[in-house]
């Protein structure tokens, strides 16, 4: 019979060492802690209570009402915004995945190690202007009487409306997202192991094919990740839907500003930056995950 | 034996002089900076432009005093902007007429003595018993200045004849190129008067406000943008934006004296008049400085001040003002139509009846105006 494991006794051996906190570490990690509890935490969960607060007199006062929750998501617009918000973002994160591939690739398996270190410092130099700027920098170019309809005009086309549409909202989203997502692509691309390439095609994969059976498996964890940072700054972003975009259609961050606006409807506006939150919560959550799953046959 | 003076290289001072000199700096600093302090900040809450240099530099500089604007965009920022400060916070308050009533409710503002300002040198009778700026026979804000906002747009595509009705909004050669300034209040304001509803365009029964929702729904296919103040200014400038509803002169003044094709006219339904009045913050302790600036604004001098406010013009609202436009600044004066007998003379179409001033909504909340407001935007 056996013995009741609670009288087993572990060898000695066997026995795992004596886990002691390590005070040093520890120390290390709470700065990093506290600036999550006191800006993330802290902000989230009053943002949350103040979706239940009520404007009187345009000044918030303390309740537990679902009067803002039910007036906002039982409205159209909202839903309208919601649809619009999640679908430009997506095309915004297809567009700027597209169009950064080719140059990702070039730069990661084409270019010298030096012409990669200069690409990646000239893509980093748009971040250190305002982003604001970047964009009124477009009402130049795209206007109807900017540069690229006086270009297209030499060849007689045009003039073509690019400004306060979606293409302008697109062309923004690209200014805010495109160079970090070359910049992760390359970064990403630049670790495969040239090997694997190598073998590819010795084995006679064409390049297509060494492309979508090798590179882009391989890189998987960083592409994502890449159109999840895209995904995420395009569905935040105010300025290039409302300034390139003209506001139309709005979304939910220009909602946000209405709501505050008339009124000064602050608890209803942080009804719409929650519903924010938790969709971006959902899509990064499912990315990662993604990102991180094994494949068939891994180990 | 010669001894070399210790010297200072500092204006070929000894040690000893300087060191005097020194000490006569450092214990004079206390009245210097004092001299200095005598300046008084009077803190302005006001629409942009307001509180710039080529408004109140010659006052700040004849009256030491130095001027702290905070800048607002709309009524609704500027009482949340009160609210949430301590009382006192502002000494001086320009205010949309339409919030004076709820400024003087909420007890935000000092009641004001009628006799320290040029209320019979008024141009038009109800300017000097403005409506919400009286309450139980007391006065609470002084009207300062005012605009009319009617029919924006660009004099190559549309005509003046064509203007004159708030119709050429839906004219077919401006599709997506009409324009709207982001407030739900002046577009729907005109539309409402597009419907007919004349001096009632803020006092809407259900059909009526169903009517006025259907109408403006309808326009929307032809509209290119919601902008702001800036956007509203770059739409019309580079071309995209041919016409723009919600605005007037305030907007396309500027833009005509930089030579822009543009041009405001208060079309035949009517048009809707701002209205920018001053009122002292309750608590200030300023409030005597405060009614001095009040009284210079409403001066001959101030009032050409106004009207020439670099950020967005306003008419004046004395007879003394209007002179003195017409003396220092003819131009301007003939541009903005500030002139007795002009047919768009501001005044005048005040007293045909063609201007309406602007309000809130009287049968609707703003929240209702504002939510439709949404729907609109994305439909």
């Amino acid at each position: 019979m056996a013995a009741p494991f609670s009288q087993t006794r572990e060898s000695p051996m066997s026995s795992k060492p004596e886990q002691r906190p390590n005070l040093y570490a520890l120390t290390w990690r709470l700065p990093i802690i506290f600036w999550q509890l006191i800006f993330f935490v802290g902000p989230v969960l009053f943002m949350v209570a103040m979706s239940f607060f009520l404007v009187k007199n345009y000044r918030m006062t303390e309740a537990f009402e679902f009067v803002n929750w039910s007036r906002m998501l039982t409205r159209g617009f909202f839903w309208d915004s919601y649809w619009y918000t999640l679908f430009i973002a997506t095309v915004s994160t297809i567009c700027a995945m597209c169009i950064a591939f080719p140059a990702a690739f070039t730069l990661a398996f084409r270019a010298s190690e030096a012409t990669r270190r200069w690409a990646i410092f000239l893509l980093i130099i748009p971040f250190f202007t305002s982003y604001l700027v970047r964009t009124f920098s477009w009402f130049v170019i795209l206007s109807e009487s900017g540069v690229v309809n006086a270009v297209l005009g030499y060849v007689g086309l045009g003039p073509y409306t690019m400004l306060n549409t979606h293409f302008g909202t697109l062309v923004g989203y690209m200014t805010l997202t495109l160079p970090l997502v070359v910049i992760l692509q390359t970064v990403t691309m630049s670790n495969i192991d040239k090997n694997l390439i190598e073998a590819a095609h010795n084995l006679g994969c064409s390049p297509l094919r060494t492309i979508w059976q090798v590179i882009i498996p391989l890189s998987k964890t960083g592409l994502i990740i890449a159109a999840i940072f895209c995904f995420i700054l395009s569905f935040g972003d105010f300025v290039a839907p409302f300034y390139l975009g003209g506001s139309q259609e709005p979304t939910l961050p220009i909602l946000i500003l209405d709501t505050t606006k008339s009124g000064q409807q602050w608890p209803r506006a942080a009804v719409v930056a929650i519903m924010m939150m938790v969709t971006l919560f959902a899509i990064a959550f499912t990315g990662i995950a993604l990102a991180y799953r094994k494949g068939k046959g891994a180990k | 034996m010669y001894k070399p003076t210790v010297t200072s290289s500092l204006l070929g001072l000894n040690r000893r002089q300087l060191l005097k000199v020194g000490g006569a700096a450092v214990l004079t600093t206390p009245f210097v900076s004092r001299a200095w302090a005598a300046t008084t900040e009077i803190n302005m809450l006001a629409w942009y432009g307001h509180g710039e240099a080529d408004v109140v530099a010659e006052y700040e500089a004849a009256n030491n005093v130095k001027f702290v604007p905070k800048y607002y965009a709309g009524g609704d920022n500027m009482l949340a902007l009160i609210a949430q400060s301590p009382p006192g916070t502002y000494d001086l308050i320009l205010s949309d007429a339409e919030f004076v009533q709820q400024l003087n409710a909420a007890g935000y503002i000092e009641e004001m003595n009628p006799a320290d300002y040029p209320l019979d040198d008024m141009l038009h009778e109800d300017f000097s018993q403005f409506p919400g700026h009286w309450a139980d026979g007391k006065m609470y804000s002084m009207i300062l200045r005012g605009g009319h906002l009617g029919v924006s747009y660009n004099k190559n595509s549309v005509t003046a004849e064509e203007a004159e009705s708030y119709a050429c909004f839906w004219k077919p050669e401006l599709q997506g190129k009409v324009g709207h300034f982001d407030w739900h209040l002046p577009t729907l304001g005109q539309m409402s008067l597009y419907d007919g509803n004349g001096a009632d365009l803020w006092n809407l029964n259900d059909d009526q406000w169903a009517k006025v929702q259907e109408t403006t729904m309808n326009l929307r296919p032809q509209v290119g943008g919601f902008f702001d103040y800036g956007g509203t200014f770059n739409g019309l400038k580079n071309g995209e934006m041919q016409a723009m509803v919600g605005i007037g002169d305030w907007i396309t003044g500027v833009l005509e004296k930089d030579g822009a094709p543009v041009a405001s006219v208060i079309p035949k339904e009517g048009g809707i008049q701002f209205t920018e009045s001053y009122s002292i913050g309750k608590g200030s302790e300023k409030a005597e400085e405060a009614k001095k600036f009040i009284q210079y604004m409403m001066s001959p001098a101030g009032q050409v001040k106004s009207a020439q406010m670099a950020a967005y013009p306003g008419f004046c609202v004395t007879n003394a003002g209007r002179a003195a436009l017409i003396e220092a600044d003819m131009a301007e004066a003939t541009r903005s139509h500030q002139i007795d007998g002009d047919p768009q003379d501001p005044i005048t179409l005040i007293k045909e009846g063609r201007i309406h001033y602007r309000d809130i909504p009287q049968q609707q909340s703003l929240e209702d105006w504002n939510d439709f407001w949404s729907e609109y935007k994305s439909a």
